[in-house]
This record gives structure tokens, C-alpha cells and sequence, in this order.
């Protein structure tokens, strides 16, 4: 009982961190699922987002062109791992790998040490963890939810313009896509953009929310947006099939997953462990549609055998 | 209309599986031209049309579409004068898409790709005029995935999608092969009616002599990465498949072989 009151107390908290974090699983549906990319660029330019608004609300920036320069800034980072892909013939991974590690130094640059606090008596903030309860616009569950909701509504109409549906047959059909006249690297490399840029707005969301930013605040952020992209989909994906609803349940995935941490950090398990376990979790579900295959060749080869035997 | 001259195409040079797919290829086809093209395994069919497609580069020579050289033109810009449908059913269409999407994607072949609507409801009613030509169905199903649709219905799409926006050259690469007999006579037939309609100068590859014979204007049989055999007009129109392998003969000094194409006939 006491845990559930616990649990029920975290809720909020929980859910902010879980719409926030959606933003970034919304850039990593983008780039994991329409384009066919698993880009690892997000751990740094996570980090980088918030490293780019904390900065600038520091020395005074207006609020929101401080979330829109670390937009662009995760747009610039998305920009070089294209690139690295596309001009230089790097594999998508690895080039996101290298952008990554050189965006560690970039971050350390940008702050001047390891992490940069807002604190949110001494500045203006657009969300912090603070206000969670508070029944007040500035509410982050608000906020933030005011502000996904417009980005799956511009995501959703882009993704429907000519620009759009030549980045997305991008992702599903390059053959195809080349010899319908779509320039497939220049579409790779906006999609990773795109997806970096939102990434990176995500990451200034975060580091205002806690009241800091931290070169090490993207630290797997990979495998959580992967996580909410699997959760949304195979909780939602059966009934949701409108490209807004479903973008709608990568973030809905990544509430369920903060809302799980915080149920099985209440119920004792030890913090240091949480990598480990999301690692787990999304090792398995990204094998389940493998053993699926699997299983069914084995069927067939069975019942080829039997036919023969017969 | 297109102008291939003096191409070739070695892959892998220097290696132990160097393999000269093109040797000094020459070809010209008037526009309206309808070349069918065969050949046995290995024998530069596809790399022909690799080549005027821009998949890879040519070693040498050149190659000009209607008075535009496009040698060194990329894929995607070059997709603005062809049309093209593949062996694989999987490769012309994107399964993940729409029917009317994949339409307009090919609607705007050559254009420049801006934020307006991917596709207008006027789009739609004209995709459903061009999908009743067909005569599959599918115009009942146009926001259906392509996934869903047979291997056939794919390739009658993909067709469909090749000439949407007339092209200066339409490419099919072994187009019907993949498919069973019945729908592959099915696409044959939709291929040859689009290109009568539109007049569209066009290479087919294929494996069935027979097609090969009866179907456009002019045909060419390739050995070795280059032209060995190129009939046209009358003398096409009353060719025999046994002619047709004695005329191969003496040309390149060998035996035709080709399982897939000896077993089709």
C-alpha cells in the first residue's frame, strides 16, 4: 500500500520526464523506423541540446529562441553524421559513433566543465521539476504535453508534403526511391537532421526540468528512445495506425517506460541496475520479431520433411 | 531517342573475379523504337540497362538520351528521362507506402520535390482513371499498402509508376520473369498496350524467345558484353526461335546457353 502511494506521489514526476524523453523517441522513430537508420548521434546531441539552452539561458537568452538555437544545433550535429554517411560512405552506425564522440568534446566546450545548472529561483524557466504538482500552466505535464502535441502535428504534416513522402519512400525502398528521381543521400541526411534537431530540443526540455545540464545527460539515450519506439508500438501498434497516432505512442511508450522505472525503483531495485535492465528489455523485444522468423522456418522445413517421409 | 556508344564496364578489375560485363557496347534506338533484348547469363543485359540508368558508372564511352548526355549524370537525376521496372517485383514499388502514394512519388519524377501536399485529391481521381486501365482491381484500393498486393499487381504498379510522367526511355529488366505464367502474359500485355498508347521508346529484357520475337519492333541478342545478333522490321516479324539460335551462332561462334531461356521456350 505504501508503495503504491509512493508510486502514486512519483506519477507526475514520472510522466513529465516520460513526455520529455518522448520528444526524443519521436527523433529516434524518425530515423530507426522511417529511415531505416539506427543513429547513435542522439547521445550527444542530447546532451548537446541541453548543453546549447542551459548556456544561453545563463546569460539571459529568451526562453523559447534558447529551445529553438538548440534545435538547430541538433540539426547541425544531425547534419555531420549524414554527411559522414553519405559524402564519406560511412556506415550510418559508425558514423554516428564518430559524431558522438567528437560532440563529448563540443559539449565540454559549450558549458566550460562537465555540467551547467539553471536554478530555477534565480532564472526563468520554461519546466522544472518543481512545479509537477502545481496546477498552473507552467506545469511541465502542460508544457511539454502543449508542445509534443504541436510537434506530432507539424512531424505529421511534413511527413505528408512531396519533401516528406520522398524522405520517407527514402527509408522504405532507396532502389525505388533513386529511380523515382529522389535525391535518397540529400533525403538521408535531412532525415537525420531532423531527427537530431528534435533530440536535441528534447535534451533542452530535460536539462531545465532538472535544473541542469550534464555532458554524460545522453548517456544511452539510444536505447530509451528504442525502448519507448518497441513499448509504444507493441502496446498501440495494433490500433493505431495513423502516422500521428503513431508518433502519438512512441511518446505514450516513453511515459509507460519512466513509469515502469519509477514503479520498480519504488518496489527496490538497486538504481545502477536500470541500464542494464533497459538494455535487456530491448535486446528482447527487438529479438522477438527474429525468433518469430525463425520459429516458422523451422515449421516449414518440418512439414517438408514429413512430406517426403510420406 | 538514346545513344549508347562505346560503353564498357568491367567490375572488379584487377581481381581474381574480374568480369567484363560490357565490351565496347554500341546501341541507338529511334524514338518508338521497342527493342527486345536477350541473352544468355552473364551476357551485359542488365548491365546495359544498369548503365543507361546511372546504377553505376561506365568505365568509358558515353551515353546520350535525346540529345542530353547523361553520362555522368547520378541515378536520380538521370530517373527524369527514364522509366524503369525490375526483375524483382520488391524493387520497383515501396511496400511500406500507399498505392496512391507510390503514384504521386512517381507523378513528381523529375520534378522538384517542394512542401506542397505529397498528393492532391485531384491526383487521386486521376490514379483511379489510370488504375481501371489495369484491370486488377486496384482502383478500389488506393490507400491500400503495396505490401499486401501479389507479386503481379506489384508489377503492373511499378509499370504504371515507370510511365506516369512520359519517359524518353522506358527500361524493363526482366519485368515478367518473377511472375507465373498466366500473370506474367497479364503484364506483357499491359506493357505492350502503355507502350503502343504513349509510343514510348523502350528496351525489354527478357528470357522468353518467343515474347522476344512477337513483341516490339526490333530485336537485339547480347554475348559476352556486347550485340552479336540485331534484327528489325519485317525480317524480325517472321523470325523462327531455331533462326533465331542459328543467327546466334554465327554471330558470336558459339552454342546459345541459357537454362532459363532454353527451358522458357
Amino acid at each position: 500500500m505504501e508503495i503504491l502511494l509512493q508510486l502514486l506521489n512519483a506519477l507526475p514526476g514520472s510522466i513529465s520526464q516520460g513526455l520529455i524523453w518522448g520528444i526524443m523517441a519521436i527523433g529516434v522513430y524518425l530515423t530507426y523506423r522511417i529511415l531505416d537508420v539506427a543513429d547513435l548521434t542522439v547521445d550527444g546531441s542530447f546532451a548537446t541540446g541541453g548543453a546549447v539552452a542551459v548556456m544561453l539561458i545563463l546569460n539571459g537568452c529568451n526562453l523559447w529562441l534558447a529551445m529553438l538555437f538548440a534545435f538547430v544545433a541538433g540539426l547541425i550535429a544531425g547534419a555531420i553524421t549524414g554527411l559522414l554517411h553519405t559524402l564519406m560512405g560511412i556506415p550510418p552506425i559508425l558514423a554516428g559513433i564518430l559524431t558522438q564522440l567528437s560532440l563529448y568534446s563540443i559539449n565540454l566546450k559549450i558549458m566550460g566543465k562537465a555540467n551547467q545548472s539553471v536554478n530555477v529561483n534565480q532564472t526563468d524557466l520554461l519546466v522544472s521539476l518543481r512545479w509537477v504538482k502545481e496546477l498552473a500552466f507552467h506545469n511541465p505535464l502542460i508544457t511539454v504535453g502543449i508542445v509534443l502535441a504541436a510537434l506530432i502535428a507539424i512531424i505529421y504534416w511534413f511527413f505528408g508534403t512531396e519533401t516528406g513522402c520522398a524522405l520517407r519512400a527514402t527509408g522504405a525502398n532507396i532502389n525505388m526511391s533513386r529511380a523515382q528521381g529522389i535525391n535518397t543521400n540529400l533525403n538521408k541526411v535531412l532525415g537525420i537532421m531532423i531527427s537530431n534537431g528534435l533530440v536535441a530540443f528534447s535534451g533542452a526540455f530535460l536539462a531545465q526540468y532538472q535544473g541542469f545540464a550534464d555532458v554524460k545527460m545522453g548517456q544511452g539515450a539510444i536505447v530509451i528512445g528504442l525502448a519507448a519506439v518497441i513499448i509504444g508500438e507493441a502496446i498501440f501498434g495494433k490500433i493505431f495506425k495513423n502516422f500521428a497516432l503513431r508518433l502519438l505512442s512512441v511518446a505514450l511508450g516513453s511515459v509507460i517506460y519512466y513509469i515502469v522505472v519509477q514503479a520498480v525503483i519504488t518496489m527496490g531495485l538497486d538504481a545502477n541496475l536500470l541500464k542494464l535492465l533497459s538494455a535487456v528489455v530491448v535486446a528482447v523485444f527487438l529479438a522477438i520479431p527474429y525468433w518469430k522468423s525463425q520459429h516458422k522456418a523451422k515449421h516449414i522445413t518440418k512439414s517438408k520433411g514429413e512430406k517426403v517421409n510420406a | 531517342m538514346l545513344d549508347i556508344k562505346n560503353v564498357g564496364k568491367t567490375f572488379n578489375p584487377g581481381t581474381i573475379n574480374e568480369k567484363k560485363a560490357l565490351n565496347n557496347l554500341n546501341l541507338h534506338l529511334e524514338e518508338g523504337d521497342f527493342v527486345t533484348v536477350i541473352g544468355g547469363n552473364g551476357a551485359g543485359k542488365s548491365t546495359m540497362l544498369n548503365m543507361v540508368a546511372g546504377v553505376y558508372p561506365v568505365d568509358c564511352g558515353s551515353i546520350v538520351i535525346d540529345g542530353v548526355d547523361v553520362t555522368r549524370l547520378p541515378e536520380y537525376k538521370r530517373a527524369k528521362y527514364l522509366g524503369r521496372v525490375f526483375q524483382d517485383p520488391m524493387t520497383g514499388t515501396a511496400a511500406d507506402m500507399q498505392i496512391e502514394e507510390n503514384l504521386a512519388l512517381a507523378a513528381r519524377r523529375g520534378k522538384k520535390r517542394t512542401l506542397r501536399p505529397g498528393i492532391t485529391s485531384k491526383e487521386r481521381k486521376e490514379y483511379i482513371e489510370l488504375l481501371k486501365i489495369l484491370d486488377l482491381g486496384l482502383e478500389k484500393r488506393l490507400t491500400a499498402k503495396v505490401g499486401l498486393l501479389s507479386g503481379g499487381q506489384r508489377q503492373a504498379l511499378t509499370l504504371l509508376m515507370a510511365t506516369i510522367k512520359k519517359p524518353k526511355v522506358l527500361l524493363l529488366d526482366e519485368h515478367t520473369a518473377a511472375l507465373d505464367p498466366k500473370t506474367a502474359k497479364k503484364v506483357l500485355d499491359i506493357t505492350e498496350s502503355i507502350v503502343e498508347k504513349d509510343n514510348l521508346t523502350t528496351i525489354m529484357i527478357t528470357h522468353n524467345m518467343a515474347d522476344a520475337i512477337r513483341v516490339g519492333n526490333r530485336l537485339i541478342m547480347m554475348h559476352e558484353g556486347q550485340i552479336v545478333v540485331d534484327v528489325k522490321g519485317e525480317e524480325k516479324k517472321n523470325l523462327t526461335i531455331e533462326q533465331l539460335l542459328q543467327l546466334f551462332e554465327q554471330s558470336s561462334g558459339s552454342q546459345f546457353t541459357s537454362d532459363k531461356v532454353m527451358l522458357s521456350k
